[in-house]
């Protein structure tokens, strides 16, 4: 192999990290768009999730139109913060990544990268206007019909093919910890969304189906795969990339190569038994409940494990997240996805879990994982992809990085924290009795209770999408003001290096 | 391609010797409490495994021998045997043998209270206090059926134009206009002579023409004076008290083609202990009858 860059020593040099991005060889436009995309749609989910939050607040704003009822823009935000936002975010950088820690070009190519992009972007469009226009399966996080499913899985086949050849062609003899964890997002999601959305149209002209599971099997695998969303799709998925973009941010060696070993395998295995923990006592039968807390439990550790790799691959170079905003965010995700990776084990308890089901205190827990987690480690990647794929030679503002990320942390604290109270709250409301053996409260007053908190979370809300607005701006002039960085010498794929040598 | 192990200087750590895109990993071993706490929470699993459900088995049941549907039921007998001696107590009274016992009153009052938070207050509002458009106020004594406690809990049981009992409460106003029983302008003085018994007088000359009209057309259930007929469920119209609302236009708009609000029947819904402490609990919200 060219030695060009990779003879220097464990501490990069400062321009070091700048050095290897331009290279002809590898597919970039496509993953320009996919960037782009991950913006737009974030921007379209904060401001979906501020107004639901609003209409949850003051109900007037459902507008008695049945397009706009909060019933359907719920998943509209939640199709477009996890499947537009942060499935663009992953296509994104595990196409990224996966050319240069493998030294190969795309597999397929830019055609590949192309039909991806536009594949993807027209299931997200396909299911969000038929949300609007009441066309749902009423699964949670799987509510496109059948003829979305069937696109999408056409589009996430050519992503594991693409993803997949791409490995398959390395020039380096190891595959990079990164890409186990995309790998195992973009297989597993494909075995969730077959398995959770088999079923019959009415007519192939018809929108509707039915499922082909019915009752607690039904819901079992629905939650089989809502669980395995969150395990896949939310968490390695994301874990993969922030195995790439801290230590590239940090400049240093990841922590603990046994440990991503061992925490990615019992990740992978525990993971996709957890799913009954959303199904406490319900019909599900008594065994299959035990065994989601369990496995729930388990997971503990291996969630960690990505949580300390993540944050002691800073140990020597902590003071980077003084001068280095982008890594402020790339760190403080980590250290969200700590906290509610532990959250989640103790709401799997089914004694904690009698007071959190069906409260405020779930919408908590989720959120502190999606805009704390994958919020933060998307936009951390986001600062940093942008001057590379674009070439430029610095982000247009440090400063505004650091306010986008001040004031996200603000809303993030408001938005949990007002959950935390309330689903609290809720809870108890609902299961008080008075000395005569009565309901305290019924249920309407439990809804009157919650106004305050509603308020408070549409402002968390707010002041993310400010954030997230700051960031428009900042990439915005980044990619039109920006100064263009030199072109320099870099390791490139084996065929661009051989054809540069004959 | 060989592998270059390497020691970072930083923590004195040998790398594995990989490198991809510039990046290296570290070959340092599992942080111990990880691994313990990793561990611990396998044996707490095994543990619970053992004490409970944990087998798709008949009869396997963990050595706790729990079950979620026993421990709900367990509770709610549990519940139900508390409650029981004041329950059986007020369903075999009648309300006002409830209200005469201070014990059974106040028991009766905390039972009223919730279910009707939780059936009623959805209409009548939460305090009893009613809503414009046909969903009259609780908390008064302008009663349409009756304020009486055995009025109201018939009115209760078997509802308003519920459809399913020969003893609700039924009563139909004539679609005045639409049935072609009075003329457009007819209906405009007859409204104004209504709103005029309220204290609203704008048109005199309307309330005069509207006068003979009324006695015709709306005395014979509403009474001579509009002071209104419970046996029928006509309201009383001469005070300010108005379900769908009091302006002649309102007035008018509803004698030309009037509303009859249904109320669901409760007495397949609720038991008879949950209605007689809701009948002292309405009774008890300001206008109560004897």
């Amino acid at each position: 192999m060219s030695a060009t860059g990779y003879a220097e020593g464990l501490a990069a040099p400062a321009t070091g990290a700048h050095s290897a991005v331009r290279v002809d060889a590898y597919v970039e436009a496509p993953i320009r768009a996919f960037a782009i995309a991950t913006v737009f749609w974030g921007v379209v989910g904060f401001l979906v999730g501020v107004v639901i939050a609003s209409q949850l607040a003051w109900p007037l704003l459902n507008l008695d139109l049945e397009w706009t009822t909060f019933g359907r823009l719920r998943p509209v935000h939640t199709s477009a913060v996890i499947f537009a936002f942060g499935g663009n975010a992953l296509l994104c950088t595990s196409l990224y990544v996966v050319q240069r820690t493998c030294r190969a070009r795309l597999f397929g190519g830019d055609a590949m990268g192309w039909f991806l992009f536009w594949g993807y972007q027209f299931v997200i469009v396909a299911a969000a206007l038929g949300y609007v226009l009441g066309v749902t399966q009423g699964k949670e996080y799987a509510e496109p019909e059948w003829y979305v499913d069937l696109w999408l899985t056409v589009v996430w086949v050519h992503y594991l093919v693409a993803f997949g050849g791409t490995i398959i062609r390395r020039e380096e003899p190891h595959i990079y910890v990164a890409n186990w964890f995309y790998l195992a997002f973009i297989i597993t999601v494909a075995m969730l969304h077959i398995g959770n959305n088999l079923a019959l149209p009415i007519t192939m002209g018809h929108s509707k189906s039915y499922g082909l599971a019915s009752g607690v099997q039904d819901a079992m695998i629905q939650w089989w795969y809502g669980h395995n969303a969150v395990g896949f799709f939310l968490t390695a998925g994301f874990l993969g990339m922030m195995y790439y973009f801290i230590p590239k941010q940090a400049e240093r060696p990841v922590y603990s190569y046994r440990l991503s070993i061992v925490h990615f395998w019992s990740l992978i295995f525990l993971y996709i038994w957890a799913g009954p923990h959303h199904l406490h006592y319900t019909a599900l039968p008594d065994w299959a409940q035990t065994l989601g807390m369990v496995f729930s439990i388990m997971l503990w550790m291996p969630s960690w494990g990505g949580m300390i790799n993540g944050v002691m691959t800073l140990s020597g170079a902590w003071d980077k997240l003084r001068t280095n905003p982008a890594l402020r965010f790339s760190v403080t995700a980590v250290g969200f996805y700590g906290m509610s990776t532990f959250e989640g084990p103790v709401m799997s308890i089914k004694a904690v879990n009698a007071l959190s089901h069906y409260t405020d205190w779930t919408i908590g827990h989720v959120h502190s994982g999606a805009m704390g987690w994958v919020g933060f480690v998307t936009f951390g990647a986001l600062y940093w992809l942008f001057p590379r794929l674009w070439n430029k030679q610095r982000i247009y503002s440090e400063k505004l990085i650091s306010w986008h990320f001040w004031i996200a942390t603000l809303g993030i604290v408001l938005y949990i924290t007002a959950m935390w109270v309330s689903g609290i709250l809720q809870g108890l409301m609902w299961r008080a009795y008075d000395e005569n053996g009565f309901l305290q409260y019924s249920f309407i007053e439990t809804v009157a209770a919650m106004h305050p908190y509603y308020v408070i979370r549409v402002m968390g809300g707010l002041l993310y999408l400010t954030g997230a607005l700051i960031m428009v701006y900042n990439l915005w002039m980044t990619v039109t003001r920006g100064e263009s960085e030199e072109a320099v010498a870099a390791p490139a794929p084996a065929s661009a290096v051989s054809a540069a040598a004959a | 391609m060989p592998t270059k192990i390497e020691k970072d200087a930083l923590t004195g750590t040998d790398t594995t010797g990989h490198e991809w895109d510039g990046l290296k990993e570290l070959n340092t071993p599992l942080p111990k409490w990880w691994l313990y706490v990793m561990y611990a929470t396998i044996a707490f699993s095994l543990v619970w495994v053992i004490l409970y459900p944990a087998f798709p088995i008949r009869g396997a049941t963990g050595v706790t021998g729990w079950i979620a549907r026993e421990a709900v039921m367990q509770d709610v007998a549990a519940a139900n045997e508390r409650m029981a001696p004041m329950l059986n107590r007020i369903r075999e009274a009648t309300p006002q043998q409830i209200a005469a016992d201070p014990d059974l009153r106040a028991f009766a009052m905390a039972g009223g209270r919730i279910a009707f938070a939780n059936n009623c207050a959805g209409c009548h509002g939460a305090g009893g206090q009613g809503a414009q458009g046909g969903f009259p106020s609780l908390a008064d004594d302008d009663w349409i059926w009756g304020g009486s406690y055995d009025a109201i809990l018939q009115t209760i049981r078997h509802g308003i134009r519920a459809g399913e009992s020969d003893e609700e409460r039924t009563s139909m106003m004539p679609r005045f206009v639409a049935d072609g029983v009075l003329t457009v302008p007819q209906v405009n003085d007859v409204a104004a002579y209504v709103a005029s018994l309220g204290g609203s007088t704008d048109d005199a000359a309307a309330v005069e023409r509207g006068k003979p009209l009324y006695a015709d057309n709306c005395a014979s259930c509403h009474g001579e004076n509009a002071e209104g007929n419970r046996d029928v469920g006509a309201p009383r119209l001469n005070d300010r008290i108005w379900l769908h609302g009091g302006d002649r236009h309102a007035i008018a708009r509803f004698i030309a083609n009037p509303r009859m609000g249904v109320m669901p029947a409760w007495g397949g819904r609720l038991d008879p202990a949950t209605m007689n402490m809701l009948a002292v609990y309405v009774h008890a919200l300001g206008g109560g009858e004897n």
